[in-house]
């Protein structure tokens, strides 16, 4: 996989007889040709690779426990020592913003893996199988896919009951359900290679032609999905929690933020409103800008909804 | 040919509808036992917890539910609302003018502003317009429209002391008002929209002025605008037509969290109080009404994009 994705990228191969490169130069080299190729996805992934820190360092980086209440710092508006300002319960919101990127993290990654397993299963059988089982499947996907997202995963919610496991599982199964069509897709297209209908001739069983010829070459659309899927995946969150349906407080995410009792110290306090939307934004902003890129770079056959 | 079309397209959204109803008729019945009990005791809606099983339906076989319920759904009848007490159809009646009105705009407006910019952005493709104009689209898909929606209530009212009106505006009672009203909502609404809708004219555009008959219009002479868009963009939207009736359901998530910020008396705002108030019946109902429109407007955007294009068949 590791040499097929850096083909794609556009490496040059090693000249013959040259002792290959290791991995991590070859990498790094990848990564700077993207970089200039691909400036706006460049800068999505540096957003990206800064959450990521974000959230796996909150404790480092966050000068304030997220539910730290400061003496005498009531609502303070940014500065020196509070840079994005406090809220109406004297936190520091800086602090609260690092931790907030935890959420969306750990929800959003957690969401897209479980939907990205779903969605492949569901796409690839539909496609390999094809027949009476295509025809089911995608007549259920239809039903799911017709459901305005935030209605089914509310609908959900009411009767799983709030909280952070229903909450990925509710917005899971609606991922799931878009991202098969896309698999599908591309398992459609791969089945019709030399490759597949060789693998078929020399006696090979369904799921050694399945892992061994059909996954790989679905890998870089799932790598694209699953990117670009993350972005609406913390965007979805964010707007449960604001709704009250993500995780309970005091722990910061960053949609019910803005929401609960926040909302009515706005007026008084307006970088308690500006500050996790800003968060969320950029988040969602870095995770489309690397997916766009990372489909013109490794699947342009996907390019088409441009 | 094209009737053919038409009957296989039917054929193939009444399974889709079917599962749909199956979704929304299975899921209030996956709560656990006690919370049945639970309804009991918060709306005293029944004397006995066989009763509200009675009257929930929930004591007869599942299959025997489902066709019961589908046929009274189809006859109208939704049952009535645990918390008011009033007939579902009559409550979504009073509701759904204003989301379908919301949802019109917000339609319309992604519209206004999607295809203008699109054709810009595609004709001077790879210029400094077209790269700030496909920034911004991906930048419209990224900020959450409740966050929109509090920054642009929140920040008037500090700079100008301007609030919204809190309370809802009769159409008949005020006019003005109420289209004043609904307005901001739908643009924060048509916003999201606009940028899927912005995006795939612009592919689709560049796609058709790469055709020979556009080469051969721009060869005998003709204005650009009339290439771009008698020749070009007559071409490239019916695609964008299709992606309309996808949108739909983008639309009509985002009027939960619109209509519960703008305190707007919705179906959305109707389900997401439902929601909290454990009023199975009128989720039910409300997710009944949505997913028939999804899957009938689908069908009838697919039926036009059939007349539109001949070229076009299953």
């Amino acid at each position: 996989m590791t040499s097929a994705t850096l083909e794609l990228n556009g490496a040059a191969p090693t000249p013959a007889g040259a002792r290959p490169r290791p991995a991590a130069v070859r990498w790094a080299l990848a990564a700077a040709r993207f970089a200039r190729r691909k400036p706006l996805g460049a800068i999505g992934g540096v957003i990206v690779v800064a959450m990521l820190v974000m959230a796996v360092f909150a404790e480092q980086i966050a000068p304030y426990r997220f539910d730290e209440t400061i003496r005498g710092a009531r609502m303070k508006p940014p500065s020196a020592a509070h840079w994005l300002g406090t809220d109406n319960l004297s936190r520091d919101m800086w602090s609260r913003v690092v931790y907030g990127a935890r959420v969306s993290v750990t929800v959003g990654f957690a969401t897209i893996a479980l939907a990205i397993v779903v969605a492949t299963a569901i796409g690839v059988s539909s496609a390999y199988f094809g027949g009476v089982w295509d025809l089911a499947v995608q007549r259920v996907v239809d039903a799911w896919l017709s459901f305005p997202y935030l209605v089914i995963i509310l609908s959900v919610m009411a009767v799983l009951g709030p909280g952070r496991l229903n909450l990925i599982i509710s917005v899971a199964i609606i991922a799931a359900a878009t991202n098969s069509r896309v698999i599908r897709g591309a398992t459609l297209g791969v089945m019709q290679s030399q490759f597949v209908e060789a693998a078929r001739a020399i006696g090979c069983g369904h799921a050694r032609i399945i892992v061994r010829h059909l996954l790989p070459n679905v890998l870089a659309t799932i790598i694209i999905l699953a990117t670009i899927g993350l972005g609406a995946v913390i965007l979805a969150e964010s707007a449960l929690s604001f709704l009250g349906f993500g995780v309970p407080p005091p722990y910061p995410s960053w949609g019910a933020m803005l929401s609960g009792s926040g909302r009515t110290y706005m007026l008084r306090a307006p970088w308690m409103a500006v500050w996790p939307g800003v968060a969320i934004s950029l988040a969602v902003f870095g995770f489309n800008m690397l997916g766009d890129a990372l489909r013109d770079v490794l699947d342009p056959r996907l390019r088409g909804g441009r | 040919m094209l009737r053919r079309y038409l009957v296989r397209r039917l054929l193939v959204a009444v399974p889709s509808l079917l599962i749909a109803t199956a979704i929304v008729f299975t899921l209030p019945r996956l709560i656990p036992g006690d919370a049945v009990q639970l309804m009991l005791a918060e709306t005293s809606y029944a004397k006995d917890i066989d009763e509200l099983r009675a009257k929930l339906g929930l004591d007869r076989p599942f299959h025997v539910q489902y066709v019961e319920w589908i046929g009274r759904a189809a006859r109208g009848d939704l049952g009535e609302s645990l918390w008011t007490r009033r007939p579902v159809v009559q409550e979504l009646g009073q509701r759904l003018p204003v989301t379908a009105e919301l949802a019109l705009y917000a339609t319309l407006i992604a519209l206004l502003i999607a295809v203008p910019v699109g054709v810009l952005a595609a004709a001077r493709q790879d210029s400094l317009s077209d790269y700030v104009v496909r920034s911004l689209a991906i930048l419209g898909l990224s900020v959450p429209g409740f966050w929109l929606a509090t920054l642009l209530i929140v920040l008037p009212a500090i700079w100008w002391g301007w609030r919204p009106v809190t309370g809802f505006v009769e159409f008949r009672a005020d006019p003005l008002g109420h289209v004043v009203q609904i307005l901001l909502p739908a643009v924060i609404l048509g916003v999201a929209s606009a940028a899927a809708l912005m995006r795939l004219t612009r592919g689709m555009l560049l796609e058709v002025l790469r055709q020979d008959y556009v080469r051969t219009a721009w060869a005998k002479g003709l204005a650009e605008r009339a290439v771009v868009i008698k020749h070009g963009l007559r071409n490239a939207v019916i695609p964008v037509i299709t992606l309309l009736g996808t949108q739909l359901p983008q639309i009509l998530g985002g009027t939960v969290v619109i209509e519960t910020i703008f305190g707007l008396p919705g179906v959305s705002r109707f389900l997401f109080d439902a929601i909290n108030q454990r009023d199975y019946p009128v989720i039910q109902g409300v997710n009944l009404l949505v997913v028939s429109t999804v899957v009938l407007v689908n069908l009838a955007v697919d039926a036009l994009y059939a007349v539109l294009d001949p070229r076009i068949r299953y």
